[in-house]
């Protein structure tokens, strides 16, 4: 029997997919599965970056069909429950129920902090498939702890198992994410859980701070490969934690290998803050934007880090990738204008 | 001679819808049904000189043989139970719900082709917004894959779309292909709480085929652009359409490259503040498609 004080969710085979614009092959799902699967870690997310049916223009096409890989990560897991994400709007009812087929045990149900209602058909359907159910609350920095709780009351009203407090800008400072995750503790009957990005340099932090306040599950990413700047790094954090008491049930040294021999060949330079994913914490954006941003940048001539700061003053949420677009076309016609005016 | 009609359902869509309806030249709006009889939109029908009954559909029913064309804004659920009845006693339906009765229709592709249809379906307020741009592509290239995405103020997001947002995007997705002519279709919705609440956005990407003609797809879309914003003056394109050179592994299919349009959708303010173009186009295009079948029948008793 485990003595762990929460229970861990390895994201890098979904959170990660963003930083590899969704092209992981099966060969590296098997991989990352069986290492962290030996260290113990009892949740694998995997999906394509932007949940189940994520695989567009918008977001980018899959370079391998997610239900392949999610086949791939069950068929390899021993003990380890396989999980899905999906956001209503962007995936439907039908790819959870493949999903589900498939071998995932788990299925997360993400919206905006604000938006819970959408979650209701999906939570109900993984529910009567037998799954165990999360409802994910994202860019949990937009709204206030008690509007973040009556979101949080209405997925546990649907039937979740565990409701998150999602930072998806990485934008929360330590208080932010202790006041969120302690208001939901305390009032709510069901499970809460912490999924935090790095942006700021806080995501071992606010995780740390969030199992001062009892949560029960948290989220963390190998070698922190993720959306924006990363997420939590899974070894750091079972590290730390070891150190600071909260056991974890997952073998520190296994996980450390996992993340040096497995998945840091994948993407070397990952565990980089640089300005454009300080830039998502500091204003407040979705992480997942940033290589959308950058290849924008590029293709219109303008700074990414201003498409970025344009989008948090227009308050975009998760999802609108396509937004990207409209800022960095209006960003080099304000430019041209601007060189005309000058000339 | 103006065609008498109804309106079954009195909340918001029901609601703007009746003020567009009061200002068209060729319908003529009688009443407007619903089922709760304190309801604000059944207080304004009667204020504007029309019956305001919260019989529902029955009063259509009882008053069949002077209503030519009725308008069901109510829900996928009660619509299917009406629209066999509707048919039997000669009524046409323009059907503002997701049941699906009778052809997806947009105003601007292929409306001239239901005109006979008992029952016509006005899709989703996206499909209003994108298929035609889809259409346009097509119009011009073989595009194997459209893609869209519809942002709406969460305000302007009723409990019905809330609950059923699957249906949204699975009947928006297959309208891209039945009505867009796209070989593949997928339509992402997405609710932003932003306040002071944002106007209705909608991106559409269409794949485009090797050796397309950009000039001839932008001159087709902005032709489409107009001809929608002639019911909807409130849709513009926020930017010229962006062009990206690919290749692009669609799921229809590898494509050379890709066009990207940006739309806006201020609504007219009928009854919804102006943020919910989203509401605002599905009343305009119902109006309009209500119109052109008041036309046709016109045509058909001569």
């Amino acid at each position: 029997m485990s003595t762990a004080v929460f229970r861990l969710t390895d994201s890098t085979l979904r959170d990660g997919s963003h930083a590899l614009a969704h092209q992981f092959t099966e060969d590296q799902v098997r991989a990352v599965v069986r290492g962290l699967d030996r260290a113990a870690v009892p949740v694998i997310e995997v999906s394509h970056g932007d949940g189940l049916g994520g695989s567009s223009f918008n977001y980018g096409f899959s370079g391998t069909d997610e239900m392949r890989l999610l086949r791939a990560a069950v068929e390899e897991a021993e003990q380890a429950k396989i999980a899905i994400l999906l956001l209503p709007g962007i995936g439907v009812k039908d790819d959870l129920v493949r999903a589900h087929d498939a071998g995932a045990s788990v299925a997360r149900i993400a919206t905006h902090c604000t938006e819970a209602d959408i979650s209701e058909q999906h939570i109900a359907l993984a529910r009567d498939l037998g799954m165990e159910t999360v409802g994910f609350l994202m860019l949990a920095h937009m709204t206030t702890p008690e509007a973040l709780l009556e979101q949080a009351k209405l997925m546990e009203s649907y039937g979740a198992d565990c409701v998150y407090v999602v930072d998806s800008a990485g934008a929360m400072t330590i208080d932010d994410a202790r006041r969120r995750v302690a208001l939901l503790k305390t009032n709510l009957e069901c499970q809460v859980g912490i999924h935090a990005h790095n942006n700021l340099s806080l995501a071992v932090a606010n995780s740390l701070a969030a199992l001062e306040e009892g949560v029960d599950q948290v989220d963390g990413c190998t070698t922190g490969l993720g959306a924006g700047a990363g997420n939590c790094p899974t070894e750091v954090l079972v590290a730390a934690c070891e150190r600071s008491g909260f056991e974890t049930g997952v073998d520190p040294m296994t996980v450390v290998a996992v993340a040096d021999e497995v998945v840091r060949p994948i993407k070397p330079n990952q565990g980089v803050i640089d300005g454009d994913g300080l830039v998502l914490g500091y204003a407040g954006v979705y992480g997942s934007f940033l290589l959308h941003a950058r290849r924008a940048a590029e293709r219109f001539g303008v700074d990414s880090k201003d498409i970025l700061l344009e989008l948090g003053r227009r308050r975009v949420v998760g999802g609108q990738e396509d937004m990207i677009i409209d800022v960095a076309v209006e960003l080099e016609r304000k430019a041209a204008e601007s060189a005309a005016k000058g000339t | 001679m103006r065609v008498p009609c109804a309106i079954v359902g009195s909340g918001n869509i029901g609601t703007d819808l009746m003020y567009k309806l009061l200002r068209s030249d060729v319908l003529d709006l009688k009443a407007v049904a619903g089922i709760d009889p304190e309801s604000d939109g059944l207080a304004r029908a009667r204020d504007a000189g029309l019956v305001g009954t919260a019989e529902g559909a029955e009063w259509v029913f009882d008053h069949a043989d002077e209503i030519g064309i009725v308008f069901e804004a109510t829900t996928a659920r009660v619509h299917r139970s009406n629209a066999p009845r509707y048919e039997a006693a000669g009524i046409r339906a323009v059907d503002l719900t997701p049941a699906k009765v009778g052809p997806p229709v947009v105003p601007t592709v292929n409306l001239a082709d239901h005109l006979d249809a008992p029952n016509v379906n006005m899709i989703t307020c996206g499909g209003q917004a994108t298929t035609p741009i889809v259409a346009a592509v097509s119009a011009v290239v073989d595009s194997p894959y459209a893609e869209i995405v519809s942002t709406v103020a969460s305000k302007s997001a009723g409990p019905g779309t809330r609950q059923n947002i699957d249906e949204f995007t699975e009947t928006t997705s297959a309208s891209l292909v039945e009505v867009g002519g796209a070989d593949e279709g997928k339509a992402i919705m997405i609710l932003n709480p932003a306040e002071p609440p944002i106007l209705m956005r909608n991106t559409v990407f269409a794949a485009l085929p090797e050796g397309y003609d950009e000039a001839a797809v932008t001159a087709s879309i902005l032709a489409m652009a107009e001809q929608v914003r002639r019911y909807v003056p409130g849709y513009r394109l926020k930017n010229p359409p962006v062009y990206d050179e690919g290749p692009f592994a669609t799921p229809g299919g590898p494509a050379a490259a890709r066009v990207v349009v940006l739309i806006e959708v201020e609504g007219a303010a009928d009854y919804f503040p102006p943020y919910a173009g989203n509401l605002d186009i599905m009343t305009a295009a119902a109006t309009r498609v209500g119109e052109s079948i008041a036309g046709h029948l016109a045509e058909v008793t001569v």
